[in-house]
């Protein structure tokens, strides 16, 4: 059974204020500004309707939804008509049905009478209508002019457009300017020649879409149709679950026909995204069955060995015994793991269970390290919480929105769309980005301040803006005197006031005029309530820490925290960064983020586990790497993460891979990390395994299984299974067990479970006694950590020096198609819209070079060189290069630096000094990489089966 | 593990910590963020460097740190 939340025809309203009316006899009750047709809806009347769907504001255009209302003449639509106190209607009569039937007839007097054959057999609305109004004959015939022979679109690789079903209802041209905010969608032509059309009449993939599936999801017909439902057909059940994709964590029914996908449906109900969706979430999930999915697990001696299938418990065996061998050899410290923030909190949690337990050590870190661990320290430091302080929805209320180092309209688009529609309706924008991104000017969309600053700057930004805010009297004083630390904040008020930190002064280092650096401080401050949104463009710096720091200090100064509308918001970029950090993935941490020196904390742990855990914190990744080259880390238990192509210094990476003795890789694919592993144990996908994953906005939510694991074991299992051969006994029998004992032991998680996640859909942490129904905003009355606490940031250039050698900065991102390291995406037709990272250069630079658009580019950094295309763009500012890192042959972290944040290490991608000149070829580190990969593909396809 | 390298860390987290006001406190935050976030095998190495070296490639006020918290920054028995 297909599990739909009911579709009310018009938005929820929300009001103090409550309407009683009677609709068809019946007393309702709803808030005051409800639709006549929701109003009916909930009280259990379905008023017909073609273009009133509840994701989008009433529309009127259909007339199928027309009412009676006792004292007014006509037949108003009840889409568009609100409720009254008093009033009477009645939603079905005979003259009703009678003009609705004749709306209907014309409607199908221009229709295809391939009901049989039509993709939406059974899930058409305008078939339901048809029998809901009684339509019998169409007295008009089907020869008139009609639309029947409009040629398909099929442009698009994941849905059709069918002009000839179209019924102008709109609702896919409101669900791209309403739901997604791109505007790419149009009614062209007049009168009978009305049609959707995507940009100016062009061809899907020509057009402005980004291929989000709101205009699918809204049309009531089978004119906007997922390809997937046309060749499988429509599903007989479905699961909801959560998207694996980035932070944003949007709620999916995954809809099924047996143990296939059909289509993945953006949930209404689902918190974090309330029905809408991305390209990736709603469209790029077909890596899961890919040809390329290894399902047996493998083990060989050395990475030159070709690669033998053997049985689970055979490969189970080896890997356990290396790490028992190299712990004798080299001691108990020698082996360590390292976990995914794409893996649920459940697989997380055992993983960092087993290296504390089963290992007897704490050598146990997450990919958070190199994206987010800055967010953990600095929030930890000022706020006294590692996490972001509201709810997506809380944007609603926002007046002003600044994003800082962040891209949401490409890394976090659900949300991105939230934040647009709130910018829509008046709320001010601050971009501070060194590159033009989207969010700077799009339709109907134009930031009010946007600071082009050079990348590596953040703190002198933020320095100068907390200048503005302190020299000016706009501190928000009453706050600050009963909310935050009175000494740490006197000390942070002389320091922001110090004249090397005004915008004057920073000018030079910014290279933002001061003008610009006032206006948009003076807005942040003024404006109403001001949230900051900020992404790894804070983060990933060699003062990450010290930027998210800042930010908290501006947060607090000016009061915007605490309330709807405000606060620190760090847009988490994998799925589950929160969850990894929150359930105790990092070595210094046990779950709950408390350190594993605290001996109330560990004694609590030793005495649930049965084990004596170390109170000194173990190794972090970048920690691992060294010590493998040193001789002193020789095994590593790697699950889901591709560290050869994500982290920085490829070469380092790989070379310090290469001087271990025993890596086990658990994935769905021979990653670039395998190529150097010893044991492949297959992964599950996040369709196949039960768990949870915690997002952006501490949001707890369920990923449910939908199919059996391809590999026979969810990754959970494998972790208990290897503990167990390690002499470790771990007896869950499902990951609630696990989530029951995260909670057992984590006071900021004691009121969560899988039942309660069943009852609420999704909980916001800290869920405890104090907040039983979790906490959507925190810090509301008193800080976590009792008084806010202002922290002096002052600004360090980076080490990475721009030289006469290396005169261009070189930054990294992400762009909408592709996800990371591009493991899933890469496997999906996302490749249509990327199919190679490119380097984005501004014309002025790459005319200094002779570089042209399209052509071979080497780029050469401190640490390696590769060649890239170029790609001349006016989004970038001059002396300023960018790349992604999604495809592993590009090797944009051969060019990467082992610099790091100096309080978590987390990787300065953002920042390399490089120097770029046109060549012919590519890198030798490519042809080294072309060799080698072409060589690991051998020794895989020589495995032999068991 | 490379002593470059886990001189430029602690170095670097001396200069975070320079910026603070209170002299001391300063000194203590070095000490306690290399407690708190290196491994015991990286504090060995840096405390045997120091050991080992008249001069030291570490900036003064990281020196001063680990000199006097030297007690807390040994590893547990």
């Amino acid at each position: 059974m297909l599990d739909t939340p009911k579709d009310h025809g018009t938005p929820r309203r929300i009001s103090e204020q409550e309407v009683t009316l009677e609709i068809d006899g019946m007393q309702i009750t709803v808030p005051a500004g409800t639709s006549i047709m929701r109003a009916a809806s909930e009280g259990g009347v379905n008023v017909p309707k073609l273009c009133a769907t509840d994701s989008l504001e009433p529309f009127g255009s259909c007339r199928l939804c027309l009412v009676e209302i006792e004292g007014r003449r006509g037949y108003p639509s009840s889409c568009t008509t609100p409720v009254e106190s008093g009033m009477k209607v009645r939603t079905q009569t005979p003259k009703l049905q009678s003009l609705r039937r004749g709306v209907m007839e014309l409607y199908i007097s221009d229709h295809p009478l391939d009901c049989l054959t039509c993709p939406a057999n059974g899930n058409c609305e305008l078939q339901t209508m048809a029998g809901v109004t009684g339509l019998r004959e169409v007295r008009y015939g089907y020869e008139g002019e009609n639309h029947l022979d409009l040629k398909k679109d099929e442009s698009n690789p994941y849905f059709t457009y069918d002009a000839s079903k179209c019924i102008v209802c709109n609702r896919c041209v409101r669900a791209c300017e309403e739901t997604q905010g791109t505007f790419a969608l149009t009614i062209s032509g007049r009168g009978f020649d009305s049609r959707v059309s995507a940009g100016t009449d062009q061809p899907f993939m020509e057009s402005d879409c980004v291929s989000c599936g709101a205009c699918v999801q809204a049309c009531p017909t089978a004119t906007l149709q997922e390809k997937s439902v046309i060749a499988i057909g429509q599903a007989e059940h479905s699961v909801v679950t959560t998207c694996a994709y980035c932070g944003v964590g949007c709620a999916f029914s995954a809809e099924m026909k047996g143990n296939d996908v059909v289509r993945m449906v953006p949930y209404k109900d689902g918190q974090a995204n309330e029905g809408h969706s991305c390209v990736k979430g709603r469209f790029a999930w077909g890596y899961a069955t890919h040809k390329d999915r290894i399902t047996k697990p493998m083990i060989r001696s050395r990475i030159t060995d070709p690669w033998r299938e053997v049985s689970w418990a055979e490969a189970l065996d080896y890997a356990a015994s290396e790490f028992k061998r190299i712990q004798l050899k080299h001691g108990r410290d020698s082996i360590g793991g390292i976990v995914s923030s794409r893996c649920t909190n459940e697989e997380g949690y055992l993983v960092q269970k087993l290296v504390r337990a089963a290992f007897g050590n704490n050598n146990v870190d997450t990919c958070a390290r190199v994206c987010h661990s800055p967010t953990g320290y600095g929030l930890k430091q000022t706020l006294g919480e590692s996490a972001g302080t509201q709810t997506f929805k809380s944007v609603e209320h926002s007046d002003v929105i600044l994003v800082i180092g962040a891209n949401p309209t490409d890394a976090h688009p659900v949300f991105a769309s939230r934040m647009k529609k709130r910018i829509r309706e008046g709320a001010k924008l601050i971009v501070i980005d060194p590159r033009k991104i989207e969010l700077v000017s799009s339709p109907h969309i134009k930031a009010a301040y946007h600071l082009p600053l050079k990348p590596g700057t953040n703190v002198a930004m933020l320095a100068a803006l907390a200048h503005v805010i302190v020299t000016e009297g706009l501190l928000a004083e009453e706050f600050i005197a009963s909310r935050c630390e009175d000494h740490s904040f006197n000390q942070w008020r002389e320091f922001a006031s110090q004249a090397e930190n005004s915008p004057e002064a920073m000018q030079a280092v910014t290279g933002v005029s001061a003008e610009l650096v006032r206006g948009a401080a003076r807005l942040y401050a003024t404006g109403g309530n001001a949230a900051i949104y900020y992404g790894l463009g804070v983060t990933e710096h060699a003062q990450g820490s010290t930027a998210v720091m800042g930010i908290a200090n501006l947060a607090m100064a000016t009061g915007n925290i605490g309330r709807e509308g405000v606060g620190v918001n760090p847009l988490r970029g994998q799925n589950n960064v929160q969850g990894s950090c929150d359930i105790g993935s990092f070595p210094h941490e046990l779950p709950g983020y408390r350190h594993v020196s605290d001996t109330t904390t560990r004694h609590l742990f030793e005495q649930a586990w049965g084990v004596e855990i170390q109170s000194e914190p173990g190794l972090r990744i970048p920690n691992m790497f060294d010590a493998a080259l040193d001789g002193s880390f020789m095994g590593l238990y790697c699950q889901g993460e591709d560290i050869v192509q994500s982290d920085p210094n490829t070469q380092h990476v790989t070379a310090a891979l290469s001087a271990m003795e025993c890596i086990v890789v658990q994935d769905i694919f021979l990653n670039e990390t395998a190529k150097y592993a010893h044991v492949f144990l297959p992964g599950s996908s996040f369709l196949e395994k039960d768990g949870t994953f915690t997002n952006a906005e501490r949001r707890i939510s369920r990923v449910r299984k939908v199919m059996p694991p391809m590999a026979v074991y969810a990754d959970w299992e494998v972790t208990v299974q290897l503990s167990n051969r390690l002499g470790y006994p771990m007896d869950y029998t499902h990951p609630g067990q696990i989530m029951d004992e995260i909670a057992r032991l984590t006071p900021s998680f004691t009121g969560v479970s899988y039942a309660k996640l069943e009852e609420m859909g999704s909980i916001q942490w800290p869920c405890n006694e104090a907040a039983p129904l979790g906490t959507p905003i925190m810090h509301v009355d008193q800080f976590v950590r009792g008084k806010g606490k202002f922290i002096i940031t002052r600004y360090v250039a980076t080490d990475e020096k721009v030289t006469k050698k290396y005169p261009l900065i070189l930054t990294t991102g992400r762009i909408l198609s592709q996800y990371n390291v591009g493991a899933q995406t890469r496997r999906t037709e996302n490749v249509q819209w990327h199919e190679a990272d490119v380097l984005e250069i501004h014309p002025h630079d790459a005319e200094d070079r002779g570089i042209q658009d399209g052509g071979q580019v080497l780029i050469r950094s401190r640490s390696g060189e590769t060649v890239l295309r170029a790609k001349l763009t006016e989004h970038m500012q001059a002396g300023v290069v960018y790349t992604t890192f999604h495809f592993p042959e590009s090797g944009a972290n051969v060019i990467t630096t082992e610099n790091s944040d100096w309080a978590t290490n987390c990787p300065e991608y953002k920042v390399t000094a490089v120097e770029i000149k046109a060549v012919a070829e590519t890198s030798g580190w490519q042809q080294n990489y072309s060799r080698f990969t072409l060589n690991q593909q051998a020794l895989l396809d020589q495995a032999k089966p068991v | 593990m490379d002593m470059n390298n886990l001189i430029h860390m602690a170095n670097k987290i001396g200069i975070f910590f320079e910026s603070q006001p209170d002299h001391d406190e300063a000194l203590k935050g070095i000490a306690a963020h290399i407690h708190s976030f290196w491994a015991p095998r990286m504090r060995i190495q840096l405390l045997e460097y120091i050991d080992q070296n008249e001069v030291t490639s570490l900036t003064p006020i990281v020196l001063s740190a680990i000199n006097r918290h030297r007690n807390d920054l040994q590893p547990h028995p």
